[in-house]
């Protein structure tokens, strides 16, 4: 369904050129959900924008649904859809009108835009406000508009740009629902980009890191989480000597990463953590190591990040929300 | 035929090779007129009150003018010499301010959407002009029934064929207005600076307001490389019903240029606005 090579864009401005996108190879098959993560201005937009025709690419080639972005927009626009980081839908009109629009715009008829409208505006839960002007609309519906408008001409393609950002968690999780159904019901390929860790491995098969315009990672969630950051395990010794002592054990083990001690608890990054925990309490017991408590924690999407650029993506999301927060 | 049947799913489709329908200029200029005009028929009271500011220059100054100019205009009636100006008027401050509307579109999201469709980019350029024309032709008849009272004599054919040189003409002044909203996208303020900045000389160096015969030397010349002074000539000669006059041809001219020019700038600003 798309198939990008070495698609890079840079931006000239007046005093540098920001390389925004850095030759990245990405291949979604036909039915595939995957996720683009990675921390604002890391490249997922621009990507994004390319692929959708927005914005022409300095390098590199990308067919989207059997066409070339650069040679044949016209035919990738016709079969994608897309929801912007912004409102698709005018806020000047109704709600309903802008559907309708919008599958006039792709080649419906009248009466099927109509009932297609209505039918979407049905199915995410929007029903009773067909004649709202979208700016009245709350920032949650607003939102399942926008995701309705892409799906209209009910495309082979789906692409979301940060569909959920600035949206409360009530309604970040009811929009997922929707997604999520919609998904179900229809063999639709989804492309999204995002920077909540928890929604890329929840909603996607597929999760490509992207980080200063380059792909870093591209597995299965499962697979990112086990190759690159071990289970944590958390344990509290009986005393502080017990403890240095419990580190040094630890860290004799293959396929330990970083181990920390504070106080009476030691952290270590494990391969494979949980299967082990038997092994510990045996070892422990032959080293004469009291262990009070011990906890194992399955690892993040954020532990990837930070394993694979040594920054927490929490951190670089949180610090953006800030700032836009403040602007 | 065994008993049992295999349900073959069907073979995965090979990327698409099929050419949809073509589409066409008129088709998608249809449907961006017609989202344009939605809202406003929603709100009919929207087109009465843009036409404030027109009627307060034809009640306030148009006064000043029958006292001031009485036989002193070419063509001898103040009123058929003013209401087409002011009809001009509507047309050029509609027109150029369709930017302003793309520009909250384009903050909000809504243009970026229609960027995505297989919309014709001329389309969504022309629709909103044709939006303008739209209700221009609305106005233009309520001015004409507010001032037939006052003596204004009202020629059909000319006054239709007048709206239509208004419509190239708001073609090509919405295009560039259209460009300047993507040009200052960054700073939204400036479209505001720079259409003020340009619409009032434009308009007072086309003798809309007063005649520029009685002027200097040097608004003369301006008026003469002005093409709104060519549109305002050729709308009152169409409102006299002087359809063969030159005037009308070089107001087509004028209007036709300023459309060409405006629709090659709006489009290619908008292919190269990212």
């Amino acid at each position: 369904m798309i198939h990008a090579e070495g698609l890079t864009k840079d931006f000239v401005g007046h005093k540098e050129t920001v390389h925004a996108v850095r030759g990245i190879d990405l291949h979604v098959e036909r039915g595939e959900t995957v996720a683009v993560l990675g921390p604002n201005g890391a490249g997922k937009t621009t990507t994004m924008r390319m692929l959708t025709t927005l914005t022409t690419p300095t390098a590199g080639t990308a067919r989207v649904a059997g066409f070339d972005v650069q040679r044949d927009p016209a035919q990738v626009r016709r079969r994608l859809g897309y929801v912007g980081q912004g409102n698709g839908a005018g806020h000047g009109q109704r709600a309903l009108d802008e559907l309708y629009s919008q599958g006039v715009t792709f080649g419906l008829g009248r009466r099927e835009s109509r009932a297609r409208a209505q039918e979407l505006m049905d199915g995410l839960d929007l029903a009773g406000k067909e004649r709202t002007k979208v700016s009245d609309l709350s920032g949650g519906q607003r939102r399942r508009l926008d995701v309705a408008m892409g799906l209209m001409h009910a495309p082979e393609l789906l692409v979301l740009d940060e569909p959920s950002t600035g949206l409360d968690p009530h309604n970040r999780a009811n929009l997922w629902e929707h997604i999520g159904q919609l998904r179900r019901e229809r063999a639709m390929t989804l492309l999204l980009t995002t920077h909540y860790l928890d929604e890329a491995d929840a909603m996607a098969e597929r999760v490509v890191i992207v980080d200063h315009g380059s792909i870093i990672a591209d597995d299965t969630p499962e697979r990112l989480k086990s190759q690159h950051a071990g289970d944590r395990l958390t344990v509290t010794a009986g005393g502080t000597e017990y403890a240095v002592r419990l580190a040094e054990l630890l860290s004799s083990w293959t396929g330990t990463g970083q181990v920390e001690v504070a106080g009476a608890t030691v952290t270590a990054g494990v391969a494979a953590g949980s299967t082990r925990v038997a092994e510990l309490v045996r070892a422990a017991d032959a080293h004469g190591i009291l262990l009070a408590d011990i906890q194992v924690r399955r690892p993040t999407l954020d532990d990837v990040f930070l394993t694979l650029t040594g920054r927490s993506l929490r951190e670089t999301g949180a610090t953006h929300e800030a700032e836009e927060a403040a602007a | 035929m065994s008993t049992t049947t295999l349900t073959q799913s069907p073979a995965p489709t090979a990327e698409p090779t099929t050419e949809p329908p073509r589409r066409s200029l008129a088709r998608d200029t249809g449907i961006v007129l017609a989202r344009e005009l939605r809202p406003v028929l929603g709100d009919p009271f929207s087109v009465i009150f843009s036409l404030i500011q027109p009627l307060f220059f034809l009640g306030l100054f148009g006064p000043l003018l029958v006292g001031n100019l009485e036989a002193g205009v070419p063509g001898g009636s103040v009123w058929q010499w003013f209401v087409p100006a002011i009809i001009v008027m509507i047309s050029l401050f509609g027109s150029s301010t369709v930017g302003a509307n793309l520009l909250f579109e384009l903050q909000t999201g809504a243009h970026e959407r229609m960027l995505v469709t297989p919309l014709g980019r001329s389309s969504l350029l022309v629709g909103r002009a044709l939006k303008e024309i739209v209700t221009l032709v609305v106005q233009a008849l309520i001015i004409v029934l507010v001032m037939l009272p006052f003596g204004f004599t009202l020629y059909p054919v000319g006054a239709v064929l007048g709206l239509a040189l208004l419509a190239v003409l708001g073609v090509g002044i919405s295009s560039l207005s259209y460009a300047l909203a993507l040009a200052v996208r960054k700073q939204d303020w400036m479209f505001w600076i720079v259409q003020q900045t340009l619409v009032f000389p434009l308009m007072i160096l086309s003798g809309m307001l007063l005649p520029l015969e009685g002027g200097p030397g040097w608004m003369q010349a301006l008026a003469k490389v002005n093409p709104l002074t060519y549109i305002v000539d050729a709308e009152r000669a169409l409102f006299a019903g002087d359809l063969g006059a030159p005037a009308v041809l070089w107001g087509f001219v004028a209007a036709g240029l300023t459309a060409v020019v405006g629709l090659w700038l709006g489009i290619r600003s908008m292919r190269h606005s990212d």
